[in-house]
């Protein structure tokens, strides 16, 4: 029986494996942010350890910085010394760091792709969940915690227990303005938060393979909101030209060595997956969240659902919590509901791509003048990149703020929150009370979706316009 | 990190599926640079309300937190296990953990226990009738047990070990280490290196 993607990866860098103990799997890289690494530095200061490999290793700082102003110094205080932390571990530790002002800061899993360190057949870790997103190019990658953090900046290695695997196949075509970031939330949908729980997943079929390298990090991205910490696409064609002229990828014999490597990087057809689901993509809609959980989602052109037509007592529960904290009444066209707030960008759509669609949509409209919008690209090199073609201005013009490179209102950490019952739709990952600011709601959607809202200022499709 | 047995304790029933790390410990507490002073943020936004379990007199001290499906989802913010901890707990029964939630607990110490819902629902009855009902939680045995009832609950062996002796996964992995080195002599040339910066 042949082997599935996750599994060849797996057995290429096992380190030790003994019956009764997790397997001891090598890292290729290691990327760290701000808030998850002070307390794994104190640990090896504490130790007397120190970072083994610090050429397998990156650190830039995204979740905690301001996205304005950013040549002054950090307003506040405990921010800045979370920030400043950073910038003494990188230089005590000797680890690469670019720092607000830097050419490559931005958030780290825009980062390591823009600068070619993600490659096909890596493992790849950091202490961030969605480092699922380095997936999309066939590396296995996942989020840790502090400790583990610890762990890797020591030793370069993880023991982990093999997880499972599981088989996404996306079949068909999506329609016009369907796209990578409704794939995901469809898939989450259907297997719920917990559905992918100790598997590996791979996304698979003639839809994925049709999609470029940023939407396909767009949807291993969002692997975690489906209990998944860890998914992945096979490489290609796509994947290779994408890395090619990045600067860190393989040069001359290496290039060729990394290629033929990387085109034994696909499950073998006759590999057995754990389990299988198929998604029709042909189907597919405009996806968005109801709710307080990525899963609670639906098409757009949907009705906000009724609990009492849940049958499970737990997702019933679970979606009265929900529609209460959304302020929404079960029945009501999804169509309808009026939004505050518009949020484009994080390391789900905040790369060029997104921004050049969304950009398309608003070109030469006016902002809803009851609605902000927030535009964040996802890395300071995303925004040059953006500026360079006119986009900032598209975007100023409509009526959004144009921000610097950070994680800002995905997570709110920094200043860029919502606040108390105040309602958006968001490119982001995660719909949690409170995720976006104290109070806030959140409905995560596509960037087509995020720019035709702007316009209307309720939930929209470009095709509504 | 401390041995762990067993434990013996009271009890906190949360009546809540889907308990995502956002919730355990919102991310504006998330800028401290120590494993400790978390408790303050613990379940920061449900705190407000003076009906939260955690808020109820009855309640208080309690060191084992009973919750519904699906706990810790999302974020890999290991200062969930850290505010849990600060706040005193040592125990966290549910039904089903995310996953890198269950792997931060077990590295720190703070033990997760999966028992069947028919259990935790049995267990948030009992309690709610007698919040004075206390669990011993035991390794050992692989047994939660409360009036007179026990419960068996599986863990690998692995972890139960590491657990139970209080071991460090670094001093662990620090004797393979020239496994290791070995493992680094054979990778790829082609493999990226982080250092010379190229831009």
């Amino acid at each position: 029986m042949g082997n599935t993607l996750a599994q060849k990866i797996w057995a290429d860098h096992i380190v030790s494996s003994n019956p009764g103990e997790p397997d001891l799997l090598y890292i290729d890289l290691h990327l760290i942010h701000e808030v998850t690494s002070p307390q794994a530095f104190d640990g090896l200061r504490l130790a007397n350890r120190k970072v083994r490999r610090p050429d397998l290793t990156i650190a830039t700082e995204d979740h905690n910085v301001p996205t304005l102003n950013i040549d002054k110094p950090i307003a506040d205080p405990v921010s800045k010394l979370q920030v400043d932390t950073l910038r003494k571990n990188a230089a005590e530790f000797g680890v690469r760091i670019h720092s607000l002002g830097d050419i490559d800061q931005g958030i780290v899993h825009v980062v390591g792709p823009q600068l070619g360190i993600t490659q096909p057949g890596m493992t790849i870790v950091c202490g961030d969940s969605h480092t699922s997103t380095h997936g999309a190019f066939g590396a296995l990658a996942f989020g840790i915690g502090t400790s583990e953090v610890e762990h890797v900046l020591a030793t370069q290695t993880l023991p982990l227990v093999r997880p499972k695997t599981m088989a996404i196949n996306v079949e068909g075509k999506l329609k016009p303005g369907v796209t990578s970031k409704d794939i995901i939330l469809a898939i989450i949908a259907k297997i719920g938060t917990g559905g992918g729980q100790g598997y590996v997943l791979e996304y698979r079929g003639s839809a994925i393979q049709a999609l470029s390298m940023e939407s396909r990090m767009t949807v291993c991205n969002m692997s975690i909101e489906a209990g998944a910490r860890a998914g992945l696409i096979a490489p290609d064609e796509v994947t290779f030209e994408y890395l090619k002229e990045k600067p860190h990828a393989p040069k001359g014999a290496d290039w060729e060595a990394a290629i033929a490597y990387w085109k034994t990087l696909k499950s073998d057809a006759d590999a057995k997956f754990d389990k299988e689901i198929t998604i029709n993509a042909d189907e597919l809609e405009p996806f968005v969240t109801w709710g307080t959980n990525p899963g609670q989602g639906l098409p757009l052109n949907a009705k906000v659902p009724n609990p009492a037509d849940i049958a499970d007592v737990e997702e019933r529960g679970a979606a009265e919590r929900a529609l209460t904290y959304m302020g929404l009444t079960a029945g009501t066209p999804l169509k309808e509901i009026t939004v505050d707030t518009i949020f484009l960008g994080s390391c789900t759509n905040g790369r060029i791509e997104d921004l050049r669609a969304a950009a398309d949509v608003i070109k030469g409209k006016k902002k809803n003048e009851k609605v902000r919008m927030l535009v964040v690209p996802g890395s300071a090199r995303v925004r040059l990149q953006a500026e360079a073609e006119g986009l900032d201005k598209v975007f100023i013009d409509f009526g959004a703020e144009w921000r610097t490179a950070g994680c800002s209102m995905c997570l709110g950490m920094n200043p860029d929150q919502l606040t108390v019952g105040e309602r958006a739709a968001s490119t982001s990952n995660r719909n949690f009370e409170g995720r976006q600011g104290k109070g806030g709601r959140t409905h995560l959607v596509s960037p087509l979706v995020a720019a035709a809202t702007a316009i209307r200022g309720t939930l929209s499709s470009p095709a509504d316009l | 990190m401390d041995k762990y047995i067993s434990h013996t304790g009271s009890v906190l029933p949360l009546r809540r599926s889907n308990v995502d790390t956002d919730q355990i410990i919102p991310a504006v507490y998330l800028k401290r640079v120590t494993k400790s002073g978390f408790e303050d943020g613990l379940f920061g936004a449900w705190r407000n309300d003076p009906e939260f379990v955690l808020n109820k007199p009855e309640f208080s001290g309690a060191t084992i937190l009973v919750a519904g499906v699906d706990f810790g989802t999302g974020s890999s913010r290991e200062h969930a296990v850290w505010a849990l901890q600060n706040y005193g707990f040592k125990v966290v029964i549910s039904s089903r953990f995310a996953d890198i939630f269950r792997g931060n607990s077990q590295k720190a110490g703070l033990l997760t226990v999966v028992l069947p819902q028919g259990e935790v629902e049995a267990i948030w009855s009992a309690i709610e009738s007698d919040p004075k009902t206390e669990l011993t939680v035991d390794l050992e045995s692989k047994t939660v047990s409360y009036s007179g009832k026990s419960i068996y609950f599986e863990i690998d062996d692995y972890t139960r070990w590491r657990l139970m002796e209080g071991l460090d996964d670094i001093g662990l992995t620090m004797k393979k280490i020239d496994e290791v080195s070995a493992f680094e002599a054979k990778r790829a040339a082609f493999k990226p290196k982080t250092i010379p910066a190229l831009s």
